[in-house]
This record gives structure tokens, C-alpha cells and sequence, in this order.
């Protein structure tokens, strides 16, 4: 049966692992290589590197991030943040990551979807959206949660489907580093619009709440960061619970 | 030395590290005429099986003659399916025939009745999944039923007498085949984890 995949999510910035509240007050919470060999030991089904500020600030996605991150692990590496253009998608890819993951540069360029899908294969790109309830419904925004998209976020993702994209990175803007449980009522009508994989990202703060995006949430894939960067509940734990709620995962 | 054979088929920096990891040599020919020197060759791909069709006719004999020769071939994801006799895919694509059988979309293929729950399966079929072995093989050998390995693709390749790895996401597909020097996976092994890296070790182990 396919598993639930548990993704670690490494928001990096000048080499380091950050996190912060709503995107905002980062801290410093190590080395990505070294967490991310600590996520393989755990059990982690797989790692996200996000550049949090590479967008705001036009950086490409760090080549050499990647690749030490890459050294350590045999698992399905994302890089994400900053991939503006076909070149940088390249150069994160020659570094050593399997998919990019698309948030500014593609409501900002739609076709780069498809030119990259077509370039890697749909299974290398991710579209990323960051949704935030507003009273018509989910609003889609760019550049790191700060500008208003003017799209809706299943409207979105359905179109980012059809360019080609692979799976949905889907994050919660109200409930980003909350710890308040994800937003299943998003996750579950974004899960439901596509017929790709969507992971659920935002606000993960107890066993629970991975739990119930699984099930009412529709998630495919649960991704999350403060939760485990500074040791509060291992991956192990995490699926052992998930596996007791008769919720497939791989041990 | 182990050929990996570049087609342009998306990114073989993960392939290469993990067969180091293995213990492997490893260079990517620039032409089929070095092919003669491999000890091993290794067909990767990620995306579109229509790919493929940059392996042409000097590429297809080079890889068919060194395998008839008996030396050990591994096929990766699409280069699997390419081992086949071809995919719908891309009609006007043919695979190699080693093996019998046409590669089909898991959409297709997903009658309503076998759909668990009341969502349709999601295509590709992403993430881990759980293997089957119905009969030993080299390739998965120390492998136990329930391992799971890590799969992305929209498109699977048959059940047939050769399959040595059975998954299923809807319908059963060939997630390993093996016959005499020639072996091939669906999944990922470079991105299975432990998993992977010891079919990759097994299948390193029967390169002289």
C-alpha cells in the first residue's frame, strides 16, 4: 500500500537551518546536512530545502547546500526558494536535487511549469502554493506570504496540474509555525480539485495533527520543520502513532 | 566500470552517487563505441518514456549487443519500461523487447470497483510503496516482502514470468524484473534509502 509520506522541511538561509513564526523572527536551528542525516537515521521519507528569503532577496537556491545535503542522503531531495528560471531549476537539479519546487516564478510565469515538466519530467516539478483564508475563500500570495496573488487556491492548483506540475506543496499562511493543527478544511478541497499528490504543510504541532490531515485533511504527504528541528517529536515516534491510527506509513 | 548512459533523460547526479555508495566505478559514455569497455551498463530515466528516442538505432544495438553478451544491464524507472516492448506512452517509441509486454497508464487501468476508499487513486503514482517477491531473485535478494521503496511515475510495466518484485497501487506492476544477466526496476533504488543501496549492491555484486 502507498505510505503517507512524513517530509522534513530545511528553511535555510546563508547556509544555516532557520524557522520562524508566520515567516518572520527566524532562529537558528543548525547545520541542514547534519539535520538532514539525522531526519534519514529517524526514518524521514524525505527533505525539503527552502531558501525562506532567496525570493525576497532574488538569491538562487545555494548549489552547495544542496549538494551537502544531497552526500548524506539517499532519499527524495526538493529545493525550493528562489528558483526564478529555467537556469536556476537547472543548477539545483546538477546539485543534486530531484524536483524544484515553484512558488513566485511560477504565478508570475505559468509556462515555466511546462517547460520544466517537460525539460525533467512532471515528477521534478512542485508547484507551491501559500493559501490564506480570506471571506471569498483560500487567496493564493507570493513572495513569501508578503503580496496578494489574486487568485484563488484551488483554482491554482488545478491550473498548475494541467501545466504539469507533479505535486501541490500547499501551505497554510494562517497557520504557518502556529503549531495549531493543520488546515485540513484547505488541504482537503485543494486534495480533492487536483489528481496530483498535495502535500499539507503549516501549523503541525502534535501527532494529531498529522493524523487528521491524513484523514479528513486528504493529504498525500504531511511536511513539517520547527516540529522536529529542535527535537520535540521524532519521525519514529511520529509514524509509530500514525501506523497505531491504522494511517500507512514506512517503518 | 559501469556505464551509465546518459540520454537526457532528466538528472543522473543521484544515480551516480548511489552506485558509488555501492562501491561502483562509474562514467557516463559519450558515444556507443565505448560501451565495449563496460563491465556493467545502467539504463536511468525519470519523465517521459518518448525520452527514450534519444537512444537511437547505434545506442539500441550497442546496449542489445553488450547484453546479449552477457554483460549485466540494470534498467531505472523509464529505462525499465524501455526493456519492454514499448509504452503508451509514446506509440511511436519502441523499447528494446527484452522483455514481454507493453507498459500501460495506471489511469487507464484503475477500474472503478478496485478503487479503495472513495477517492480515485492519484496519478503518478508518488511515494513509497511495498514490494512483493514472488519468487528469488538476485537483484532482491535479502529483501524481505513489505520493503518499501520509493516510486514516481504514471506509467507501469506488466506482470510477466520474470517479475521478481510485484507492487500494486490499484493493479498489480512489475517492480522488478530479472532474467539471466538483464534486471530492471520501476522505483527509485538511488532514493529507497538502505533499501535501495542493497539492490543496488546486489546487482553491483554480479558485475565482474
Amino acid at each position: 500500500m502507498l505510505s503517507k509520506r512524513i517530509i522534513a522541511c530545511l528553511d535555510v538561509r546563508d547556509g544555516k537551518v532557520v524557522k520562524g513564526v508566520n515567516f518572520e523572527g527566524l532562529r537558528d536551528a543548525g547545520d541542514p546536512a547534519a539535520l538532514a542525516q539525522r531526519y534519514n537515521r529517524d526514518g524521514i521519507d524525505e527533505i525539503v530545502i527552502l531558501d525562506v528569503t532567496a525570493t525576497l532577496e532574488a538569491r538562487q537556491a545555494r548549489a552547495n547546500t544542496i549538494a551537502a545535503v544531497a552526500r548524506e542522503i539517499f532519499l527524495p531531495l526538493t529545493v525550493g526558494g528562489g528558483i526564478r528560471n529555467e537556469d536556476d531549476a537547472a543548477a539545483a537539479i546538477d546539485a543534486g536535487a530531484d524536483k524544484v519546487s515553484l512558488n513566485t516564478a511560477a504565478l508570475e510565469n505559468p509556462p515555466l511549469i511546462s517547460t520544466l515538466a517537460k525539460r525533467y519530467g512532471s515528477q521534478a516539478v512542485i508547484v507551491a502554493i501559500d493559501a490564506k483564508r480570506e471571506r471569498n475563500g483560500f487567496a493564493v500570495f507570493a513572495r513569501s506570504g508578503t503580496s496578494a496573488a489574486n487568485r484563488n487556491a484551488i483554482e491554482w492548483a488545478k491550473e498548475a496540474a494541467a501545466m504539469g506540475a507533479g505535486e501541490i506543496l500547499l501551505t497554510s499562511i494562517d497557520r504557518d509555525g502556529t503549531k495549531a493543527g493543520f488546515d485540513c478544511e484547505l488541504t482537503a478541497a485543494v486534495s480533492d480539485a487536483v489528481n496530483i499528490p498535495v502535500i499539507a504543510s503549516g501549523g503541525a504541532g502534535t501527532f494529531d495533527h498529522f493524523a487528521e490531515v491524513f484523514t479528513i485533511g486528504h493529504a498525500d504527504a504531511a511536511l513539517a520543520a520547527s516540529i522536529f528541528h529542535f527535537n520535540e517529536k521524532s519521525v519514529s515516534e511520529l509514524k509509530q502513532f500514525l501506523a497505531n491510527h491504522a494511517i500507512p506509513v514506512r517503518k | 566500470m559501469i556505464a551509465l548512459v546518459d540520454y537526457g533523460a532528466g538528472n543522473l547526479t543521484s544515480v551516480r552517487k548511489a552506485l558509488a555508495a555501492v562501491g561502483a566505478r562509474v562514467w557516463t559514455p559519450a558515444v556507443p563505441g565505448e560501451l565495449g569497455r563496460a563491465h556493467g551498463i545502467v539504463v536511468p530515466g525519470v519523465g517521459h518514456f518518448d525520452a527514450t528516442r534519444q537512444l537511437t538505432e547505434d545506442w539500441r544495438t550497442a546496449i542489445k549487443t553488450m547484453a546479449d553478451d552477457g554483460v549485466p544491464l540494470l534498467g531505472i524507472c523509464v529505462g525499465l519500461q524501455w526493456l519492454f516492448e514499448g509504452s503508451e506512452e509514446a506509440s511511436t517509441a519502441d523499447g528494446i523487447c527484452v522483455f514481454k509486454g507493453n507498459c500501460f497508464h495506471f489511469a487507464d487501468r484503475l477500474p472503478k470497483s478496485q478503487v479503495p476508499g472513495p477517492r480515485p487513486l492519484k496519478v503518478p503514482h508518488v511515494g513509497w510503496n511495498s514490494l512483493r517477491m514472488p519468487k528469488p531473485s538476485r537483484l532482491m535478494a535479502g529483501v524481505d516482502d513489505d520493503t518499501q521503496v520509493y516510486f514516481t511515475h504514471s506509467y507501469a510495466a506488466p506482470v510477466i514470468d520474470d517479475t521478481v518484485a510485484i507492487c500494486e497501487y490499484g493493479v498489480p506492476f512489475s517492480a522488478a524484473v530479472e532474467r539471466d544477466n538483464i534486471a530492471a526496476v520501476q522505483f527509485h533504488p538511488e532514493k529507497s534509502g538502505d533499501a535501495g543501496l542493497r539492490i543496488l549492491g546486489n546487482w553491483i555484486a554480479n558485475v565482474k
